[in-house]
């Protein structure tokens, strides 16, 4: 024990004050490893995501998008590698503790409880909150959902699950948002609102989101900087002004 | 076979046959409420459910005994502690087991079905070195002994009465925790679909020890019930499973009104027939039955509507 003890000491050491940037970022990771069983998906990802800043994920598919969500969410283990939520580790924790760090999650396809009603959907965000009530902002923000809230969520359309779950998502008053693909199968004249209620949950709450897509005109329109994703592998990076388009464009077409 | 019975007679035999069909009802709806939950929602197979139902018969049986010995001031009142216990005996029996086995099958559904089974047969045992394997009884207490007087024809057994009010109270319990309490819409959130209930902040392993654990505890409660209208041996419960397994598809697997109303049927069809047939005649015509409603209905009498 004393042995132990006398190792340990010298071991507590302040960081160099170099390294502590100015503001914790909202979402830092850190050359991320993830795979599904032997073959590896992500290949040492490293970004992080200010507090504040939408990020938009793009790349073609099966480059890794969903991966890199499904791995933040902890759906996909992570092989190794770190991912900070304000400066706390969550990359071995399960999906509920990841919520309670202020990860919340809109899944492709959306994945809402069909056979719930749309404010038992809700409701279940609120677990690690504690709240009982359906709070009004996320009504006022949605007013579809406030008409719809006790029809089954599987009969609503594909516009409104998505407004349903990102709700769903805010509902657990999360830091980061993540979506994966919110424009997939959506009108265009949704997808441009989309994009102005994503820029205003970040106004109203000053949460991140990182989001995945494929379309080069919506991550225009809503994203601050724009990572690129090939096979893996983060191989463009660039603030939205000044972005190179047409290279952009060049990564994604097939 | 109607032919040699008057008129008042066949009234009377269908409201006496209906009434021990209604205790039958009772049972079976039990069993089922306990396996819709395990089954229905959780989608494991569980063979075992009918241990955990003989469980909670053993436990009536040694409160019975217990309280005629020790206490037997206590004995006319000593059935709802047994419901009690034997709730939670059975509750906490399959909580354990689903931590201990269930919680690693959840992605191989048809696995539960031969682990549950060794797992009957491994309790099946249990039983048998510790209680015996002659079969026991309860002692009723005096006050639910006897019948009441309806007409000249139709008397009504009073336990009857007893284990339908229990029915109708857990079921009643039931409905309003899976459909109206913040529990409820966990579990159903975590059936509907675990990864996503997990990425919502449900702590989705808890809710399964304490559905699972749910399940088996209704299941101890009915048999409590059935200490009533059979005597409990170690294999008794196996004559349950199947018909249990029976009542839950065929109403439909995810609906509670479903597993009422196929219960109901099932059990009045079989008590009403058992009368005019032998018994297991009786069973063949209720299982073609329900054989050919399940070939037009395969999804079962109740489903909901919803785009999934």
């Amino acid at each position: 024990m004393a042995s132990l003890q006398t190792a340990r000491a010298p071991g507590i050491q302040a960081p160099p004050l170099a390294t502590i940037p100015s503001a914790t970022p909202a979402l830092a990771v850190e050359d991320l490893h993830a795979a599904y069983g032997q073959s590896e998906v992500l290949h040492g990802l490293t970004f992080s995501v200010a507090p504040g800043e939408i990020v938009a994920v793009m790349g073609r598919n099966g480059m890794g998008k969903t991966t890199l969500m499904k791995t933040l969410m902890g759906l996909v283990p992570v092989k190794s590698g770190s991912i900070q939520v304000e400066g706390a580790d969550v990359a071995g924790l399960k999906s509920h503790v990841r919520v309670v760090k202020g990860l919340a999650y809109v899944p492709q396809g959306r994945m809402i409880f069909s056979t719930m009603t749309v404010q038992e959907n809700i409701e279940t965000g609120l677990t690690v909150t504690g709240a009982r009530k359906v709070p009004q902002d996320l009504y006022d923000m949605f007013p579809v959902l406030w008409e719809m809230k006790d029809r089954r969520g599987g009969n609503l359309s594909g516009g409104q699950q998505q407004q349903l779950a990102i709700a769903r998502a805010l509902a657990s008053r999360p830091k980061v948002l993540l979506l994966d693909e919110p424009t997939e199968g959506i009108q265009p004249s949704i997808i441009r609102e989309m994009g102005r209620t994503l820029k205003n949950i970040r106004d109203a709450r000053g949460l991140s989101i990182v989001v995945s897509e494929q379309v080069l005109s919506f991550a225009l329109d809503v994203a601050d900087r724009v990572i690129v994703m090939e096979n893996g592998s983060i191989v463009h990076e660039a603030p939205r002004d000044g972005i190179d388009e047409a290279a952009v464009a060049r990564f994604l077409s097939v | 076979m109607l032919g040699d019975y008057s008129f008042s007679d066949l009234g009377a035999i269908f409201a006496m046959q209906g009434f021990a069909g209604l205790i039958l009802f009772s049972v079976y709806l039990l069993m089922a409420l306990g396996l819709a939950i395990i089954f229905g929602q959780m989608g494991v197979i569980n063979m075992a459910h009918g241990e955990f139902m003989i469980l909670g018969a053993y436990v009536t049986y040694l409160c019975s005994a217990f309280c005629q010995t020790y206490v037997p001031v206590l004995f006319p009142v000593y059935f709802f502690v047994a419901m009690g216990l034997a709730f939670l005996a059975s509750g906490a029996l399959g909580m354990l087991v689903e931590w201990s086995l269930i919680r690693f099958l959840y992605k191989r559904p048809l696995d539960t079905l031969l682990a549950t089974w060794g797992l009957s047969l491994i309790l099946q045992q249990a039983y048998r070195s510790i209680f015996g394997a002659r079969e026991v009884g309860v002692e009723l207490p005096s006050w639910l002994i006897g019948s009441v007087q309806v007409t000249d024809t139709i008397e009504i057994p009073v336990n009857g009465l007893f284990v339908m009010a229990i029915t109708i109270l857990i079921t009643v319990s039931v409905a309003l925790l899976i459909y109206r309490s913040r529990f409820g819409q966990q579990v159903r959130a975590v059936m509907a679909n675990r990864a996503m209930a997990g990425a919502v902040g449900i702590d989705t392993e808890k809710v399964d020890r304490y559905t699972f654990g749910l399940g088996c505890g209704i299941a101890g409660i009915a048999g409590s019930a059935f200490t009533m209208i059979g005597s409990t041996g170690p294999t008794s419960g196996q004559l349950y499973i199947v018909d249990t397994f029976l009542i839950v598809v065929f109403g439909g697997a995810a609906s509670l009104l479903g597993t009422i109303a196929s219960a109901f049927s099932i059990s009045q069809t079989q008590s009403t027939l058992e009368f005019f047939l032998s018994g297991s005649m009786a069973k063949v015509i209720t299982l073609l039955a329900v054989v050919g409603i399940l070939m037009l209905r395969p999804q079962g009498l109740f489903t909901l509507k919803v785009r999934r």
